[in-house]
This record gives C-alpha cells, sequence and structure tokens, in this order.
C-alpha cells in the first residue's frame, strides 16, 4: 500500500498530515532515520499514536514491529496524548538531595496526578525526567519551555497555577 | 563566504588578533549557559544593549553572550572584560544602576559583587575569588570569554591551529603518538588510554571508519559535557577533526542528549560556520583531507551512553548494548572500525597538538595526565564547573572550590561517577582525582559529576534512588542486569520501609557479586556500586533501618512518626505555615501538634523546622 493513504485519526488533521508526509519525504531513504522520523512527527501531532506509527513504518519500508520497538524503548516518546502543558519534574541527583521529592509529592497530591499521568481536564501532564544538567538551580522543574529553579515544595503550586 | 586556506587562516587570526589589541572597546561578558538562561540572563543582555544605546556608549563597551561561565550557582552573571569584575544574580532591574556607577562613574557596585560566605567580604575581581581562584582552565579556557556562536571569537583564541598543524604537518602515526604522550584518557569517566584506542582503530584496515563523539551525558548531576559545547563548540570539532585524520575516517557523528537543546543548538551553529569557512567538509584548509559532521540526537535512554548502545542507537535500533569483542574499533557502527571518544576527551585534542603531548602530561599524577572538570553540586555553597588538575584532593574540590557545605550543616559524604559511582565519606576526603586512587576508595571518577551531600541525607535511601534509576534504564537484554536490579530495588524499598531484616543485607551483598560478574554492559557489571559504597561506609545506617526501625538522618517516610517532639518545639510556628494539607495544629505561643489523618507525608515541616523538632 503506498504510504500517502491516510488512516483517520481524531486527533491528526490534514495540515498535520502533510507536515509528517514532508518528514518522512526527508527521511525515507536515509538509512537509521526511524528515532529522528519518530520525533519529529510526534513533535507535530504531540504524540504517536499506533496509526501513526503503522504509517511511518510504511513510508519508511519498515516492519510495525520495527517501528514501534524503538517507540517503546526510549523515553523521548509517548503513544498516550499528553496536557497542555507538561510538568517535567528533575529526577536527578542533585535535585533528590535538594528535596525534589517533596516537590513531587505536593503536586501529586494537588493535581491528582500520577507520574506519567495527565490530569482529567488534559491541563497538566506530569512526567519525572532524568537530569536536565541545571544542577545549579536544583530543584528544578521545566513547565513546557520554561525551567524553573529552586523550586520549594511550598512555592511550586504559585508557579503552577500561573499555566491554564 | 571564502574558504579559507593555511596561509588564510594565520592571517585571520593575526588581523582579529591586532584588532583586539588595538581596540579600545571593554567587553561586557554575560553568561547565556542554560542555568544563566534560566534565571533571567536573556532580559539582563537586552536591558544591558537598551541602557548603553540609550547612555550613548555603544563605541565603549561590546555585550557579548558567552557559554557557560561555570559559577552557575550566582548566575546570572557579569563579567567586564579585560579588567574581570564579575557580577552576580543580575536582573533587569539592577542594570541602569549597573552602567551609571559602573560605566560612567567607574566605580564598583557593591552590592552586585560576589560576597565571601565565610568572611563576609566583597571580592570584586574574578580571578580573587576562591571558586575560580583555584582552577587551572585547560579544556575551559575560553569558557565565559568568547563568543560560542562566532567562530572569528574561537579563531582569534588560536582555534583551528590545532587542527592546521595536524592536517598539514603530521602524519597519522605522530597525532597518535604525540596523543599516547599526553597521557590522555577517557574522559567519559572508563579512563581507557585515547591513544591507545586510535591507534587499534587506524590499523584495522576499512575504507570507511567513523569517529563518534558521546554527548549522551546521562549521569545524574553531571553538566560537563553540556557546558563545554555550549561555552566552546570549537574545541570539540577540531578533536574530532585530528582524531578522523590519526584514524582516516571521513564522517563522524555527534550524539547528543535531546534534553540539551541549547548545546546542540550551538554546536550546529559551529558546524555550519566551519563548513563555510572550509574548516569541514572537503579539502579542509586544502589538505587534501575531507571529514563532515552530524549531530544524532538521542531520545531519552541512559544505556546508550554504552558505546555498543550508542552505535545501535545511530543505527535507528533499539540502544540495547551487545558484547564485546568484537571491540568498536574493529567493528563499530555500520560494522565499520569505529572510535568513540567524550566530549571533554576530544575538547582537550587541539590543545595536545598544539603545545605537545609533554605540555599536556606536565601536569597531574603518574597514571592521570592532564586536568579534568568537574560539575559539583547538591549541598554545597559554590555550585557550578570546575577544572582542577589531576591529583588535586577531593576535599580541596569540595571546601577550598565548593566553598564547604551552606547552612552550618555536617557533610557527610561526596558522590562520584553518578549510578556506576559511589560514596566517599570525611576519613576519605583527601584522596586525589586520580582515576586508580577514586576506585581504591570504591568510587569511580566517572563523568565527572560531584554531588555532595550533608548530614540530612539518608544513605540507604540514596542507594534506592540510584538502583530505582538503574533498574529504571536497565535495558532488559541481560538477565543479571535486568532481574537483578529490580531484586535490589525491591530489598532496598523493603529496608526503607522498615521492613527490612539483616538477611537482606546479606543477600545484597551476595547478588552484588553475581550481578558484578555476569552482566553484559558496564550498566549492569557496575549497577550494585551505590549499595556497595554505602553499605561499606553508612552499615550502621543500614542497620539502624533493619534493626531499630529508625531513620537517622529522617528521610524515609514509613520510618517517621510524624509528631511534634514538645521539649524542642520552640511554637514558632514555622512547620504551620509550610504545611500544604493543614494538617499542623498550632497557634501562637502554643507548640505545635500534627493531625496525622491529615498530613500526607510530604516532608516539608522537617525541611521548616530549625529546631530538630518533629520525629
Amino acid at each position: 500500500m503506498a504510504y500517502t493513504t491516510h488512516p483517520r485519526h481524531p486527533d491528526i488533521d490534514n495540515d498535520m498530515w502533510a507536515s509528517i508526509d514532508e518528514i518522512i519525504g526527508r527521511y525515507r531513504h536515509k538509512a537509521g532515520s526511524v528515532i529522528a522520523t519518530l520525533r519529529e512527527c510526534q513533535d507535530v501531532v504531540g504524540y504517536l499514536p499506533p496509526p501513526l506509527m503503522d504509517y511511518i513504518g510504511r513510508g519508511l519500508n519498515l516492519p510495525p514491529s520495527d517501528v514501534y520497538g524503538v517507540a517503546s524503548f526510549y523515553a523521548l516518546f509517548s503513544m498516550e496524548p499528553k496536557g497542555r502543558h507538561t510538568i517535567r519534574v528533575c529526577m536527578g541527583t542533585a535535585c533528590y538531595v535538594k528535596g525534589i521529592k517533596e516537590v513531587m509529592s505536593r503536586i501529586e497530591n494537588a493535581y491528582n496526578l500520577e507520574e506519567g499521568g495527565t490530569s482529567a481536564d488534559r491541563r497538566f501532564s506530569l512526567e519525572a525526567v532524568r537530569c536536565l544538567g541545571a544542577c545549579g538551580l536544583a530543584p528544578v522543574m521545566v513547565i513546557g519551555q520554561d525551567t524553573h529553579g529552586d523550586v520549594q515544595s511550598d512555592k511550586v503550586l504559585d508557579i503552577i497555577e500561573t499555566y491554564e | 563566504m571564502e574558504k579559507l586556506t593555511f596561509e588564510g587562516l594565520q592571517q585571520r587570526q593575526k588581523a582579529l588578533s591586532e584588532k583586539a589589541a588595538s581596540a579600545h572597546v571593554s567587553q561586557l561578558l554575560i553568561c547565556g549557559g542554560t542555568g544563566c538562561h534560566a534565571t533571567g540572563s536573556i532580559k539582563v543582555i537586552d536591558a544591558i544593549r537598551e541602557e548603553i544605546r540609550k547612555q550613548g556608549l555603544t563605541d565603549k563597551y561590546e555585550v557579548v553572550e558567552t557559554g557557560c561561565n561555570g559559577f552557575c550557582a550566582m548566575g546570572p552573571i557579569l563579567v567586564v572584560h579585560p579588567e574581570g569584575v564579575f557580577y552576580q544574580k543580575l536582573k533587569a532591574d539592577d542594570v541602569p544602576t549597573l552602567v551609571q556607577e559602573h560605566l560612567i562613574d567607574g566605580k564598583h557596585v557593591e552590592k552586585l559583587l560576589y560576597k565571601d560566605p565565610n568572611t563576609k567580604k566583597r571580592i570584586p575581581l574574578q580571578d580573587d575569588i576562591p571558586f575560580f581562584s583555584h582552577q587551572m582552565p585547560r579544556v575551559l579556557r575560553n569558557k565565559g570569554l568568547i563568543d560560542p556562536e562566532s567562530i572569528d571569537d574561537y579563531i582569534r583564541r588560536d582555534g583551528y591551529q590545532g587542527t592546521a598543524k595536524a592536517l598539514l604537518e603530521m602524519a597519522p602515526e605522530e597525532i597518535i603518538a604525540e596523543v599516547k604522550t599526553s597521557g590522555l584518557r577517557g574522559r567519559g569517566g572508563a579512563g581507557f588510554p585515547t591513544g591507545l584506542k586510535w591507534e587499534f582503530a587506524s590499523k584495522s584496515p576499512s575504507e570507511v571508519k567513523f569517529v563518534l563523539c558521546n554527548a549522551d551525558e546521562g549521569d545524574p548531576g553531571a553538566f560537563m559535557d553540556r557546558s563545554i559545547l555550549e561555552a566552546d563548540p570549537h574545541a570539540v570539532i577540531e578533536g574530532m577533526i585530528i582524531a578522523a585524520k590519526a584514524i582516516n575516517a571521513h564522517q563522524g557523528y555527534v550524539y547528543a542528549r535531546t534534553e540539551y537543546p541549547l548545546a546542540i543548538k550551538r554546536l550546529q551553529k559551529a558546524i555550519d560556520d566551519a563548513r563555510a569557512m572550509g574548516l569541514m567538509g572537503e579539502n579542509i584548509l586544502g589538505s587534501g583531507f575531507d571529514f563532515e559532521l552530524e549531530i544524532y540526537q538521542g531520545a531519552g535512554a541512559f544505556v546508550c551512553g554504552e558505546e555498543t548502545a550508542l552505535m545501535r542507537s545511530i543505527e535507528g535500533k533499539r540502544g540495547m548494548p551487545r558484547p564485546r569483542p568484537p571491540f568498536p574499533a574493529h567493528k563499530g557502527l555500520w560494522e565499520k572500525p569505529t572510535i568513540l571518544n567524550n566530549v571533554e576527551s576530544f575538547a582537550n585534542v587541539a590543545q595536545i597538538i598544539l603545545n605537545g603531548g609533554e605540555w599536556y602530561a606536565s601536569v597531574g599524577t603518574e597514571k592521570s595526565k592532564g586536568t579534568k572538570v568537574f560539575a559539583i553540586s547538591g549541598d554545597v555553597n559554590n555550585i557550578g564547573l570546575v577544572e582542577v588538575p589531576m591529583g588535586a584532593s577531593l576535599r580541596g574540590i569540595v571546601y577550598d572550590v565548593g566553598g564547604g557545605i551552606p547552612k552550618k550543616k555536617k557533610f557527610k559524604a561526596v558522590q562520584l561517577g553518578g549510578p556506576s559511582g559511589g560514596c566517599i565519606p570525611e576519613q576519605y576526603l583527601d584522596t586525589p582525582v586520580d582515576y586508580d586512587e577514586i576506585v581504591k576508595v570504591g568510587a569511580i571518577m566517572g563523568s565527572g559529576g560531584v554531588i555532595v551531600m550533608d548530614e540530612d541525607t539518608c544513605m540507604v535511601d540514596m542507594a534506592r534512588f540510584f538502583m530505582d534509576f538503574i533498574q529504571d534504564e536497565s535495558c532488559g537484554k541481560c538477565t543479571p542486569c535486568r532481574e537483578g536490579t529490580r531484586r535490589f530495588l525491591q530489598l532496598l524499598e523493603k529496608i526503607c520501609d522498615g521492613k527490612g531484616e539483616l538477611a537482606d543485607i546479606d543477600a545484597l551483598e551476595e547478588m552484588a557479586v553475581v550481578i558484578k560478574e555476569t552482566a553484559l554492559c558496564g550498566l549492569g557489571q557496575t549497577a550494585a556500586n551505590p549499595v556497595l559504597s554505602t553499605l561499606r561506609y553508612f552499615r550502621d545506617e543500614y542497620e539502624a533501618h533493619v534493626l531499630e526501625k529508625r531513620c537517622p538522618a529522617k528521610r524515609c517516610v514509613n520510618l517517621l512518626k510524624f509528631e511534634v517532639d514538645p521539649d524542642k518545639c520552640t511554637a514558632c510556628g514555622m512547620c504551620f505555615k509550610a504545611c500544604p494539607a493543614d494538617a499542623v495544629i498550632w497557634k501562637k505561643k502554643e507548640k505545635a501538634v500534627i493531625d496525622k489523618e491529615k498530613c500526607v507525608k510530604c516532608l516539608t515541616c522537617f525541611a521548616k523546622c530549625k529546631f530538630d523538632a518533629i520525629n
């Protein structure tokens, strides 16, 4: 089947499919490019629904199992939809020593979220991430593109509340 | 842009340094590393540019956004160059005062100067601040001094001279001999002699070979490589070109963590600029040597820092290690001879070629030469990036450079080498920084993360933390690592929950031997190190958890009572104000009580209580 027949998916509109086709077109003749393709497609859609992975597999001439194998191996890829804002809490050693555990439990309690989960209203996703290398600011939390340093458990909710 | 020849490079360098020497312009060097960006350095830069324009000072002062200055704890940082006055923790609001008082009136702005936490004195000059004065910058020689996005800034400071020498004046054997003389060992942590690695690959017969740079800096608490890439990306590129010439490779990849967007952006700009000037691509500097370099972004898997896993990942597969031999020097990426070196190793190479292996080896210990960059963080005053000669003591790093422990707390341990490393206690703090000496005290040099822990850190909880990390990052290919790390974690959680028995400690020690001897790759083989080193020095804490069901550092939630000791409570109300769950009952002049029904065990009150009154 030609890879240009788009499967139907509620979270992927025609503009997104056009971007996806452009990405696949750039990578389909380059060996070892499945990770880059998945990354760019995830940037377009927000996550990787299984029909999209099948489609990418057809485009790159790879069996779906290879694509799924790669997507499930790397922490960057998500097969679940994300919230409007992703809260990434740094779980590096420096942040741990400086009390990120308290920050994490405060967020979990306040929004009834679990690590790796998304709130029911899709406002926030909560992720525990590996060291962001900003240890000078520990404990560190990143919301979207904004890095917040020296996040103390009694202040963290004030910061999060500014994101609608 | 015109492609440079060897002569063209020399002329350009000369012209740039003459221009810099004759210009009567002071530079305002503002740190634009990831850390300072997050604390608002971009706003400061904009404000200064605007203020200088308003005051008509644009022909006297040049604003430069540099890479990481190193003193991350004090960001955003501004250094007035060449006089070297150091201003810290700047806000955009400080800018008018700074411009008026320093740039126009010519006096220091006292309140923005560094204040020594011990003597309480203000220190105006960067070189006089203990954090900087104990360092020896070689790899970091350009840090904070150049705009990392300007190739001319780099060329002015002898950039690409090492490449020119290697490509035009040296045979591959001579390059390898020079690197061997330098004694450079792999800065990723394992410490394998770099020259030897190159020699193996150079002798592998193949038309196609690869040079890889490992920028997948995954150890938590390590940010040396990120800072090098952000502050001086051309130094890494130079090292890779020279390595390519040594083994006769023409294609290279930098495997970089996707979590480091700024480092990737600056490295890409550096590669593009180098290519435009003829310092990359075909016929570099007219030498007839070709080399291409690409960045490959990882996707968040710690194990991809392992060399064979990293190569699998570049091939677009699940990043799982494979048994060695064959070693990558014979069969690496796409089954071709490949060398893989760490960012910091490559950043040393051009200096070695330019100044000679003997110059490099003049610093260091018998078996560890040169300098080492460390990222120091945790419970320490001067968090940041430091470079010290090999052989310096850990005590010097923690107390002289690091400035000691904040809040008058006691030192407990320093963690080296990330999840493969170990914790070193007070009695071994005089251990020199040396690959072999550090192994003797139960840790490893590692890539350079140094995490200082004070008395409030529970060592059993730290062992659990590292094991949680390792079992989560285990790729699952070999059974000892996949199952062993999970069993380790279960036992450690059991002990932290107060359900442990003495037999569990024995089981930990027994399993440590098995996993070390049977796991496939370095991740599994070293997985037990955090457990073994904490058991070695802090067995009493394990025993307190097991025998007395007590956590001496008050960190393990299930061993805490969440009760206020009325004898110690001073009725200050700090815990009441801090509690997120309204679980503290307190009124003015009355001692606090915790309502256990409402308590969410978040430990906030423990952190806030200054009188150690909560149990």
